[in-house]
């Protein structure tokens, strides 16, 4: 086995870089003895060019595991599962990981030549994650969503079945995107854009782009309508509407991207319901005097707790833990 | 190459109190920050640099100056900062080795890049790291991708490797090192730009 040598006056980045490979596989594949372990110390002190070149190489080398995703053999047709554990604010990772999950059921050799026809994808109460598609698409997941993917040569197609995501999309007229949802289907016409299936009611909101929104459910009046960027469709089984938001709203709105809530002028019982929609721990608001406080901030989606005490410490409200649960009162 | 001046390395005697970087710290934001700039330095410093065999030596100077002056104060944007550092040792080389005019230096705004958006960067590079690693890991020469098949892929150690590929233990640490070296160049570049490197 090679060694790698002392540097003598100068060496070259090339080979300050091969020492750096060397003294990794040999980290990595071989015994290492106490002493490898001083000599290698003893490199990396000698020079901040030796240290880089060694996290530049780790790095490297460390994103490599991922490849083992490819690995996988064909799993069994129609769906595949991907992680849905991954934790909020690690976004990268949980790209990554999703990414892997979405090409891992190729086999190793047809990366990039075949597509699967159809993806679940879903993150649990509180979870967030991104979705790469090979066409160099996006799409985000916010908190307890669930969705299919579907692609093949001519279509492009994601069914909403629950949450909110957020779509960065590259336009193909030749193969358009649509996402279905609630009675509803969305026609990207190159766009970045959400949609949220609440409880009453489907949003869509147009960041830049256009996109077109049909009701699908044939029970009730066909409604259309065309979005410009600045623009939200409220659609309910019976009506389209359309409004326009400030900037300013729609980047709070934005804010469970970055991980975050953002309310202006909200009221406390708002507030406490988008809260709730990304914790296990629920906010309870009990009466109305409470409720109709308003509320400004922003505040990280999952920290229920800084959510109490501001409410306490400004609104002068009275705050108690109930079993799982934060009770607000006045 | 050239003996490198010494300009620039004055910030890191600037350090305030508690404002320094860990180790770890700088090494994370080094990952994060500067290494996915890459191709885009190198495509700079090619089109700036006559003297093709010296490019290695300066994206490396340029990195050790740029994680000096790190530590001491982290730059708001890596971008901006690791193309001002890279003009600036160019700059530094030629005025000693009155080599080529001052302005022959573009401006990186001039080769296309944009300084304020790390982000956009950060995103593209996510988007499709499966796909550049499988790009890169398929350009490796065939048995140095082996090697690396089996010791990342398929989890071998080194001896396990050298039994499945029948050759010695020494030749695979070879074949490794070769190829994890070579997997960083292809994989931190474009695939129009790697390679050149030989």
């Amino acid at each position: 086995m090679t060694s790698p040598h002392q540097p003598p006056v100068r060496q070259s980045a090339t080979e300050i870089d091969l020492c750096a490979a060397d003294w990794l596989q040999r980290q990595s594949f071989w015994t290492w003895s106490a002493e490898d372990q001083a000599d290698f110390d003893t490199w990396l002190a000698q020079s901040r060019a030796h240290r880089i070149a060694y996290w530049r190489q780790k790095s490297v080398w460390e994103s490599a595991q991922r490849l083992k995703a490819l690995r996988a053999p064909m799993a069994r047709p129609g769906w595949s599962i991907p992680a849905t554990k991954t934790k909020p604010f690690v976004l990268r990772i949980a790209a990554a990981a999703i990414f892997a999950a979405l090409v891992g059921t190729i086999g190793y050799r047809d990366l990039g030549s075949v597509s699967k026809p159809e993806n679940v994808y879903a993150t649990p109460v509180g979870g967030r994650e991104t979705i790469a598609l090979s066409d160099g698409s996006r799409i985000e997941l916010n908190t307890n969503t669930r969705l299919r993917v579907h692609t093949d040569k001519h279509t492009r197609m994601v069914m909403l079945e629950r949450g909110e995501a957020y779509f960065d999309i590259r336009h193909d007229a030749a193969r358009p995107f649509v996402v279905d949802v609630a009675g509803h289907r969305i026609t990207d016409l190159g766009t970045k854009f959400t949609v949220r299936d609440g409880a009453d009611r489907l949003e869509v909101t147009l960041l830049q782009g256009k996109a077109r929104l049909d009701s699908t459910d044939r029970s009730n009046p066909p409604n259309s309508a065309v979005l410009s960027p600045g623009e939200v469709a409220i659609a309910t089984p019976q009506s389209v509407t359309v409004i326009r938001k400030p900037k300013k709203i729609l980047d709070s709105q934005m804010g469970w991207r970055r991980g975050v809530l953002t309310f202006y002028h909200a009221t406390l019982a708002d507030a406490a319901r988008e809260f709730n929609r990304y914790n296990q721990r629920k906010i309870v608001v009990v009466d109305d005097a409470a409720e109709s406080e308003l509320i400004d901030g922003t505040f990280p989606v999952n920290d229920v707790d800084l959510f109490g005490r501001v409410a306490h410490s400004v609104l002068g409200a009275r705050i108690e833990n109930k079993g799982h649960d934060i009770v607000i009162s006045r | 190459m050239a003996e490198i001046p010494d300009s620039g390395r004055e910030e890191a005697d600037l350090r305030p109190m508690g404002a320094a970087m860990t180790a770890a710290e700088l090494e994370a934001w080094f990952v994060r920050e500067v290494l996915p700039l890459e191709t885009m330095l190198m495509r700079f410093l090619r089109r700036n640099w006559r003297d093709r065999s010296d490019i290695e030596d300066l994206r490396q100077e340029i990195y050790v100056r740029v994680c000096e002056a790190a530590e001491a104060e982290m730059p708001k944007s890596a971008k901006a900062f690791v193309f001002a550092t890279a003009r600036n040792l160019l700059t530094d080389l030629i005025r000693k080795e009155n080599v080529v005019p001052i302005a022959a230096i573009a401006d990186p705004d001039s080769v296309g890049l944009d300084a304020d958006e790390p982000l956009q960067d950060r995103t593209l590079i996510a988007k499709d790291e499966l796909r550049r690693l499988q790009d890169a890991l398929d350009k490796l020469p065939p048995r140095h991708r082996e090697a690396v098949v089996l010791g990342r892929i398929e989890g071998l150690t080194g001896r396990e490797i050298a039994a499945r590929m029948g050759i010695a233990e020494g030749t695979v640490s070879q074949h490794l090192k070769l190829g994890m070296h070579a997997l960083a160049d292809l994989y931190l570049r474009d695939a129009t730009d790697a390679g050149r490197r030989s």
